[in-house]
């Protein structure tokens, strides 16, 4: 297969399944914001290094930034999007309004589901949240809010 | 930013893979954290990716009292896996050390022994650097050399080699199983890396295509009880080590009768302490012995202009690590 030609990729994303074609070295994130229209997941870095573009793929949190769509092929993917509604947000996202844990929110997405993945991990304390969230960074510096909102879910 | 356009293929066995990888420009992707990094930097620009990923080299087991990791198992599964946190806890400890929860989720065993410098000099495209451009010189010989290492350096290259799992590994006499053309090996994890020499460009003496399949590490629990990594960075967490320590001991009668040591962001490769291991073998771990292999530790360092810090970082690092052993029951 020539550089640039297409390859057909089906994933499911938030239980939805999806078919699509894309190019050999188009990333998980360029195909959910640029292909897919779901531009919840956020594009900081694009090296890994922020954690803005965090989803799940088969329930483990990924950068997506760092993963190839065409190796996610057949893979189920879960984005912002399939966290929370508008009328019914999840309880992790209210704990964030409460908590006070953004400021421009464009780390928020990674964030959430970053800290919905460290809670299946569940952490021992503040600083297991800590040492945890290292992956994603927050330039508007909500550190103490976003711990403390993932500490409260966590009931900690 | 992105480099130019390669092609997409799936191995669906290990003789596909290499058959996959024989074609020139090709690189085996696995986890995808390094690899994507590089092509996006520009560092590296495979003609081809082929993807080992769904390759079934991912299982962790212990077998006859060796640790066997599959070559494609995710760095979070081993370090969460209870005959790695029983056996070697070492290990478990590096990995922990090492990146992000994502990146973890993400990165394989083998990707990370074979993950490339963090050398600034390397990672753009820019710069001057002998291993992505052999012959363009190294820009960090008498430049930004802070980071860059003590030993086993050469004037055409003085990158460090960035894995903490390989740093473990080393110091557990570890060995890699490979898989090539000329079929199956297993050697020293130790003779894996090449100290750079006048061809940095060459890393590893593996033989172009030939794979990792997997990582065994001998006596189980020998040094379970008496072992630390201490990995000093400039950020609490989420930062490669400037200096690393893997120590493991065994002490009986109240003397140390074998000693592991290795460390890390200080050579091109995994940096195994032997005269201090050899040191330290027959004595007591009290405060003399302690002293005496942090010096020791440091013989031999040949900093340059930035990272002279190193050197003391080194020698306190080791002490430390060995102080940490001495308070274990």
């Amino acid at each position: 297969m020539s550089p640039g030609s297409s390859i057909r990729i089906s994933l499911k994303i938030n239980g939805r399944n999806h078919e699509f074609t894309a190019t050999a070295c188009d990333t998980l994130l360029d195909v959910l914001r640029d292909k897919l229209g779901m531009t919840g997941t956020k594009k900081g870095c694009d090296m890994g290094a922020c954690g803005a573009c965090t989803v799940l793929a088969e329930g483990r949190r990924i950068k997506s930034c760092l993963a190839l769509a065409a190796s996610c092929d057949g893979r189920s993917i879960t984005t912002i999007e399939g966290v929370g509604t508008v009328d019914k947000l999840h309880q992790l996202q209210a704990a964030f309004v409460r908590h006070d844990a953004l400021q421009c929110g464009y780390c928020t997405p990674g964030q959430i589901m970053s800290g919905l993945a460290l809670l299946e991990e569940k952490p021992a304390d503040l600083e297991a949240i800590r040492e945890g969230m290292s992956g994603n960074l927050c330039r508007c510096g909500a550190y103490p809010n976003i711990i403390a909102a993932i500490a409260e879910v966590a009931g900690l | 930013m992105s480099g130019p356009l390669f092609q997409y293929g799936r191995a669906a066995t290990v003789h596909d893979a290499l058959i996959r990888a024989s074609k020139p420009g090709a690189a085996y992707l696995a986890g995808g954290t390094d690899l994507l990094q590089l092509w996006k930097s520009g560092a590296m620009t495979p003609a081809a990716v082929v993807d080992i990923s769904r390759l079934p080299l991912d299982e962790v087991e212990l077998i006859g009292g060796e640790l066997s990791l599959g070559a494609l198992a995710r760095l979070s599964d081993v370090a969460s896996h209870p005959d790695v946190i029983r056996n070697h806890p070492l290990i478990a400890e590096a990995i922990l050390a090492s990146a992000s929860g994502q990146i973890r989720n993400m990165a394989t065993v083998g990707g990370n022994l074979l993950q490339r410098t963090r050398c600034p000099y390397f990672r753009n495209e820019q710069l001057a650097c002998n291993k992505r451009k052999p012959g363009s010189g190294c820009g960090a010989l008498s430049g930004e050399n802070r980071q860059a290492a003590l030993f086993g350096t050469s004037s055409s290259c003085v990158a460090t080699h960035a894995s903490d799992l390989a740093v473990a590994l080393a110091a557990l006499d570890a060995e890699v199983e490979v898989f090539g053309s000329e079929g199956e090996r297993r050697f020293s994890l130790r003779d894996l890396y090449r100290p750079p020499g006048e061809t940095p460009e060459r890393e590893t003496n593996l033989a172009p295509g030939e794979l990792i399949t997997g990582v065994h590490v001998p006596n189980a629990t020998r040094f379970a009880a008496c072992s630390t990594y201490l990995k000093i960075r400039d950020r609490a967490s989420f930062e490669f080590a400037v200096v690393s320590v893997a120590a493991a001991l065994q002490i009986e009668n109240g003397k140390i009768v074998q000693a592991r040591l290795a460390a890390g962001g200080v050579a091109p490769l995994p940096w195994r302490l032997d005269s201090t291991e050899a040191a330290l073998v027959g004595h007591p771990l009290n405060a003399r012995a302690i002293a005496a292999a942090g010096d020791l530790a440091v013989e031999h360092a040949r900093p340059l202009a930035q990272n002279g810090f190193k050197v003391a970082l080194l020698r306190n690092a080791m002490i430390r690590a060995l102080q940490t052993l001495g308070r274990r029951p």
